[in-house]
């Protein structure tokens, strides 16, 4: 098998997209994460100190998913995932130095 | 010659290059510059969301907090969550080459974006008539300038759909050109994912 061949068919593999019915047992998935989202705030006295940490974790959750299946980052170029993870990452680090400015500088 | 048959074979077996058309990543560029896009639009929305945390905590006499009917939140952010859905069902439906499908999953997306931009207005119309303006104190202003720009991305995300609607009405793309649909299908669903982060930051952590 040549180098041409194993590169077209990796290039075949990446594009391999989910079906129709894997792609509605993915939204039942998303679903039922944002049903549990909805459940803490009617518990969240519960929950107490825990509510914070469960609802960012179900949100990166449901924004790994939403990112990885629907906007198929898993099966594209890794180029693609750097781009946008750059863009995460840059506007997280806006957010550390935002906070962090105001928390020192703040009157 | 080995490096231009690979790029050749790149160009063939790759579906969202144009035919003849072989870039240096083997990528579309109009793919790559739509993540680009993107990319530069988590700063954006990274930076308004900075801002309402800013504000979030701010001593005031009426809070956005005291005003969110979570319920019915809920139901918009499901309503925008099951739109992500059906625009991969158009995706995979021009793929296929089945036009009337591909318009049908368009036009339900379409409406389920309408359907969350006209719940955020009731929104809006609900906060205003309670007393909670644009201006009323900087609380309300981060609130409403970052979901107002959430609201206002749907709504071009909802144009674009329609465009792509009337296109495949038309005849003008089909499965050789779906990778302009499946652009329009990542816009849609970066605003699905803002709108993610959105509900759990700024209406459920409280």
């Amino acid at each position: 098998m040549s180098h041409t061949e194993t590169h077209a068919e990796h290039i075949d593999e990446e594009h391999d997209h989910p079906s129709d019915l894997k792609y509605v047992k993915i939204a039942i998935v998303l679903a039922a994460i944002t049903a549990a989202e909805v459940v803490t705030f009617y518990v969240e006295d519960e929950l107490g100190a825990l509510l914070a940490p469960i609802l960012i974790v179900m949100m990166i959750v449901k924004f790994g998913i939403v990112a990885a299946e629907f906007m198929h980052l898993r099966y594209d170029s890794n180029l693609l995932t750097r781009v946008f993870v750059a863009g995460i990452v840059l506007a997280v680090g806006v957010y550390i130095a935002a906070m962090t400015t105001f928390h020192y500088f703040s009157s | 010659m080995t490096t231009s048959t690979t790029t050749e074979h790149v160009g063939a077996a790759h579906p969202t290059t144009a035919p003849g058309h072989v870039t240096s990543t083997g990528l579309s560029n109009e793919k790559l510059s739509m993540w680009l896009f993107l990319g530069s639009e988590c700063l954006l929305f990274g930076g308004l969301i900075s801002t309402f945390l800013l504000y979030r905590n701010v001593d005031v006499e009426l809070a956005v907090g005291d005003l969110y009917d979570i319920p019915f939140t809920s139901v918009s952010s499901f309503v925008l969550l099951m739109s992500s859905l059906t625009m991969v069902l158009a995706v995979s439906a021009i793929k296929r080459g089945n036009g009337r499908q591909t318009r049908t999953w368009l036009l339900t997306t379409a409406l389920l974006g309408a359907s969350f931009v006209a719940g955020q207005v009731y929104e809006f119309t609900v906060f205003y008539r309670e007393g909670l303006g644009y201006t009323t104190n900087v609380q309300s202003s981060a609130f409403y300038t970052l979901t107002g720009f959430h609201g206002v991305h749907v709504s071009i995300g909802i144009i674009m759909l329609l465009s792509m609607f009337v296109l495949s009405l038309k005849g003008r793309i089909g499965p050789e050109r779906h990778e302009a649909l499946e652009i329009v299908g990542l816009y849609w669903h970066f605003v699905d994912v803002v709108w993610i982060v959105i509900f759990t930051i700024v209406y459920l952590i409280r």
